[in-house]
């Protein structure tokens, strides 16, 4: 079973209210690095058996034609789900969730700590 | 005089607009989004709301809906076509109107009575008013901003396609971010006209800001009259 990945994103002139909405919260919870936030949207396409180039044509029309409005937004990206590099994310993910909890573990509740500073 | 009202999963203004029909005279004829069958309507009405619960974007799928495959084309071949509010997003969706409607510049859901003014009073839908009269009726919506590239709303303000504008408030703002203050559009051949305010909730005493909505409702009932008779 394979999967198709189109990820689609308002073009950059457009305004996105809710990108806004999500970069005014992030700095009262600390995060003052960031300068800017788009949203977008991403859809994740599985059909049986392995993804086909024909797959991909398809995912590519329904990208087009009903996944995104031309007139307000653009598909960035239309490419198979790669099973292998998922696995890897989540090995990483794990791997970086093992090195945090000790961290919480040796002085207790450091992010709590941390927002009531701000 | 058969006016068509278009029911999908979500729409929430369809009987409103049917008793705006019938209150100003014509006949309303109610048109089910899963039917390709128009019923030989005379025009037809695309109501408000939040069809398929504005999922993906507005209107995005209800353009889809297999009405609108028997709609597009008798659009295209002049069949007069009011979009109101979700109406107005599915025409868009459907390219039928250019532009596209985003979420309100302040994200907050507008419910105020709206000033309008009539720029385009040569329409199918808008015959009854005249050009540069000021209307006032409801606007309620969340994604309500009307935008487009410049070249597109070049082409609308100079062919005359821009119909209705927002009166600005103090501070020059609309109510919804929409470019250049644009409320409402209409195609080249003047029969599918799309806007946000909504006209069928003021055409009762009594019941909204004035009674300026039936305006609409009685210009297509002449229009369609006139052509009838010149037939």
């Amino acid at each position: 079973m394979g999967s198709i990945v189109v990820d689609v994103m308002l073009k950059p002139e457009i305004l996105d209210p809710q990108g806004q909405a999500v970069g005014g919260a992030l700095p009262r919870l600390g995060f003052n690095g960031f300068t800017d936030v788009r949203q977008g949207k991403r859809f994740v396409l599985t059909v049986d058996g392995d993804v086909t180039d024909e797959h991909l044509a398809a995912a590519r029309e329904a990208a087009e034609t009903l996944l995104s409005n031309p007139v307000i937004e653009d598909v960035v990206s239309v490419h198979v789900l790669d099973e292998s590099a998922a696995d890897e994310g989540a090995a990483d993910q794990s791997a970086a969730d093992e090195a945090d909890a000790p961290a919480e573990d040796a002085d207790g509740e450091p992010d709590e700590a941390e927002d009531g500073e701000q | 005089m058969r006016i068509g009202v278009v029911t999908f999963p979500g729409s929430l203004d369809d009987r409103d607009a049917a008793r705006a029909v019938r209150e100003c005279g014509g006949e309303a004829v109610m048109l089910w989004h899963g039917d390709a069958d128009l019923k030989g309507v005379d025009a037809v009405i695309l109501p408000g709301g939040f069809s398929y619960g504005d999922y993906l974007r507005c209107g995005a799928i209800a353009r889809f809906a297999p009405v609108m495959d028997a709609l597009v084309p008798a659009a295209r071949g002049g069949l007069p076509v009011l979009g109101i509010c979700n109406g107005f997003q599915v025409l868009t969706e459907s390219h039928l109107l250019p532009g596209a409607l985003i979420r309100n510049d302040h994200r907050k859901f507008n419910c105020v009575d709206q000033r309008l003014v009539v720029e385009n009073a040569s329409t199918d839908w808008t015959s009854d008013f005249e050009a540069g009269q000021e209307i006032t009726i409801v606007l309620k919506n969340g994604e309500g901003g009307f935008v487009a590239d410049e070249k597109t709303l070049d082409t609308l303000e100079g062919e005359g396609r821009v119909v209705f504008r927002y009166v600005p408030d103090a501070e020059g703002r609309n109510p919804n971010g929409s470019y250049r203050h644009i409320a409402g559009i209409t195609n080249e051949r003047g029969n599918v006209v799309g806007l946000m305010p909504h006209p069928e909730h003021a055409v009762e005493e009594g019941y909204g800001p004035s009674l300026d909505g039936r305006g609409f409702f009685t210009s297509i009932i002449k229009q369609t009259l006139e052509s009838a008779a010149t037939a």
